[in-house]
């Protein structure tokens, strides 16, 4: 109880600083922030989809007519033609169409879409071709401290924080007490559940920390993806990518002669197909696999955020033909279900993440002991565990 | 226009597989209670599979 | 796919990088390799003792069977000793009847054989007696034949009436 207590003062703790200090209030020009129509529905919902460089919470209109964010901005630190810049996002002024232009160290960024262009030489404005692409800027290396680096630095931080004092808790007494019986069973079932039955019993001591890791934080991160406060962490395709790169990472490495041997040369097979099963095999390893992690896990998440705001903006959008109470209802209806649905979907999707990246380890550092059986005219009868390997 | 179509047809494909997934698992579930774990198991990493090609398909269109 | 590309950020990417490499360094040293090794000599512990409470349980069945078995040894000792002893009161028994038997016997062949003996005896003084007796009447007869014929015929006849064998 008491590290439940902490972690929750502690986060209680990091909203109130940031709230504190720096609710900032800011006339946007044209951004009006009322969605009504279908269009704004889904502008707004494209939105919050993509990255942002700053924390809003909420946003309002006040007597005087003007547009005011509640949040706080977030430094902006890219890496342009001209070395290292850095300024505060509120100086954008919430702009997201590249009509505000910000002078930095000689340079003009701007931004658009939520990703930060820097005009070129002379430029003083940003120009649009027909499909709404800029003409004479482009992309710079953004290595901002973003609302997803936010959300990736709570979660590791509460991560660290909560595990941490779990392991504190072992070195004086058999069995963790509070918060730490809540998180011990998660460890274990993700110990006995994934890494061991995937990896064997033999090899899955090396890869579980890294299992627990992505597990917990995919986890995490999807369920405050899930809160009012507006992370999309897990629906970044960089964030997945990066998953999954590092599970292609850990299994290209650690994987085993065997494996490399039934990639490149497999036995059994007749020699003039080998090497077309060696190029299938190569690019399933390195391109299919990871793609298909990556790709899973952010498109059920975005898949996710989408459902859930297009069904909070039936309340919007139907209110005409259903009448405020009507509409209202049914978004409400709606998304609880939706909401059920997506807590499940954001632990699965850990679960799977997870389980997968276990596979595949699993899968290198297999050894092939086994001997394969031989039918009466000398071939080779495939066992599950080649057939399963063929599929995936 | 042309990748809503195709999206369909990819929706129709998966949807064709994920019954057919879920439907022998709980067959295989029914004949064999006991083994409901492991099926499960099995059952939600062929649909992870399934739906990594169909997302994979969805955002190729996209 | 375009979109897709396009919403990739390359930055992003490499902050991520850096901080999930940061933090699956910081998680397996302060976190997941102690839990995991205390979960480990937790369920070794748990195994241990439950091993232990096995081979305890073992031994202390084996001791039961044990002392079982000694009581069923003694039992059984018991019974065959009180059988020995009831065999050998009967052959005891048996024995003395048998001795009682023949001694008896012995005594009343002994007895029979005496009382033959006595009997012969007895006969054999009588017939001496009867000599003697008849010599003694012989000897009166003759002295009485001297004086009177009649009168020794007469004590003859009385003195056989007398005489009786008896």
């Amino acid at each position: 109880m008491k590290i439940f207590q902490r972690s929750f003062k502690f986060l209680a703790l990091v909203v109130l600083v940031f709230l504190s200090t720096t609710i900032y209030a800011n006339t946007s020009t044209e951004d009006g922030g009322q969605v009504d129509t279908r269009e704004e529905v889904d502008a707004y919902i494209a939105h919050h989809l993509q990255d942002s460089h700053d924390f809003s919470f909420f946003s309002y209109t006040n007597d005087e007519g003007e547009r005011k964010h509640a949040g706080f901005p977030l430094p902006v630190i890219l890496w342009s033609s001209e070395g290292l810049v850095t300024f505060m996002s509120s100086e954008f002024h919430h702009n997201d169409d590249g009509h505000v232009i910000v002078e930095k160290n000689g340079l003009k960024f701007a931004k658009i879409h939520s990703k930060i262009y820097e005009l070129e030489a002379g430029a003083t404005a940003v120009n649009f071709d027909a499909e709404h692409h800029a003409t004479n800027a482009s992309r710079v290396l953004d290595f901002s401290i973003t609302k997803s680096v936010v959300g990736i630095l709570v979660i590791g931080l509460l991560m660290f924080f909560w595990f941490s004092r779990l392991a504190k808790q072992y070195k004086n007494k058999k069995i963790p007490t509070g918060f730490g019986r809540v998180l011990e069973p998660l460890v274990i079932y993700v110990r006995d559940e994934i890494a061991k039955p995937n990896i064997g019993d033999k090899h899955y001591r090396k890869f579980t920390g890294y299992l627990l890791t992505v597990f917990f934080f995919i986890w995490l991160l999807n369920m405050v993806g899930l809160t009012p406060l507006g992370f999309n962490v897990t629906g970044q395709i960089a964030v997945t990518a990066c998953l999954a790169i590092f599970t292609l990472i850990i299994y290209a490495f650690s994987g085993n002669k065997d494996f490399w041997v039934h990639i490149l040369w497999m036995p059994g097979v007749p020699y003039l197909i080998r090497p077309i099963l060696a190029v299938i095999e190569l690019v399933g390893t390195f391109v299919i696999k990871p793609f298909s992690l990556l790709v899973r896990l952010f498109a059920n998440i975005t898949a996710g955020h989408t459902v859930i705001m297009a069904l909070i903006a039936i309340m919007f959008v139907m209110k005409d033909s259903l009448g405020v109470a009507g509409a209202t209802g049914l978004s409400f209806v709606l998304s609880v279900l939706i909401m059920f649905i997506e807590v499940l979907v954001a632990f699965l999707q850990a679960y799977i993440f997870t389980m997968l990246s276990a596979l595949f380890i699993g899968m290198a550092v297999a050894e092939h002991d086994h001997d394969h059986e031989h039918d009466a005219h000398g071939h080779k009868i495939p066992d599950a565990q080649d057939v399963r390997g063929d599929f995936i | 226009m042309y990748n809503l179509i195709g999206a369909g047809i990819i929706v129709i494909g998966a949807g064709f597989g994920l019954g057919q997934i879920g439907g022998k698992a709980m067959e295989g579930i029914a004949r064999q209670p006991e083994a409901a774990g492991k099926i499960q198991t099995a059952m939600i990493i062929v649909a992870a599979l399934l739906e990594g090609l169909a997302f994979g398909a969805l955002i190729l269109g996209k | 796919m375009e979109t897709l590309l396009n919403d990739f950020s390359p930055g992003l990417f490499a902050v991520q990088t850096v901080l999930l490499l940061l933090l699956i360094f910081l998680m397996v040293k302060f976190a997941w390799k102690p839990i995991l090794s205390s979960l480990n000599e937790r369920e070794e512990g748990i195994q241990g003792a439950l091993d232990a409470a096995e081979k305890a349980r073992r031994e202390m069945a084996n001791l039961q069977a044990d002392n079982e078995r000694l009581l069923q040894e003694a039992r059984l000792e018991r019974e065959t000793m009180i059988k020995e002893a009831r065999q050998l009161k009967e052959k005891m028994i048996a024995e003395a009847e048998a001795d009682a038997q023949v001694q008896a016997n012995t005594i009343i062949t002994q007895a029979q054989a005496a009382i033959e003996g006595e009997k012969k005896a007895a006969m054999a003084e009588l017939k001496s007696h009867v000599a003697g007796l008849s010599l003694e009447i012989a000897e009166k007869v003759v002295r009485n034949e001297l004086s009177n014929k009649d009168k020794q015929l007469e004590l003859v006849e009385s003195m056989l009436g007398e005489a009786t064998l008896n």
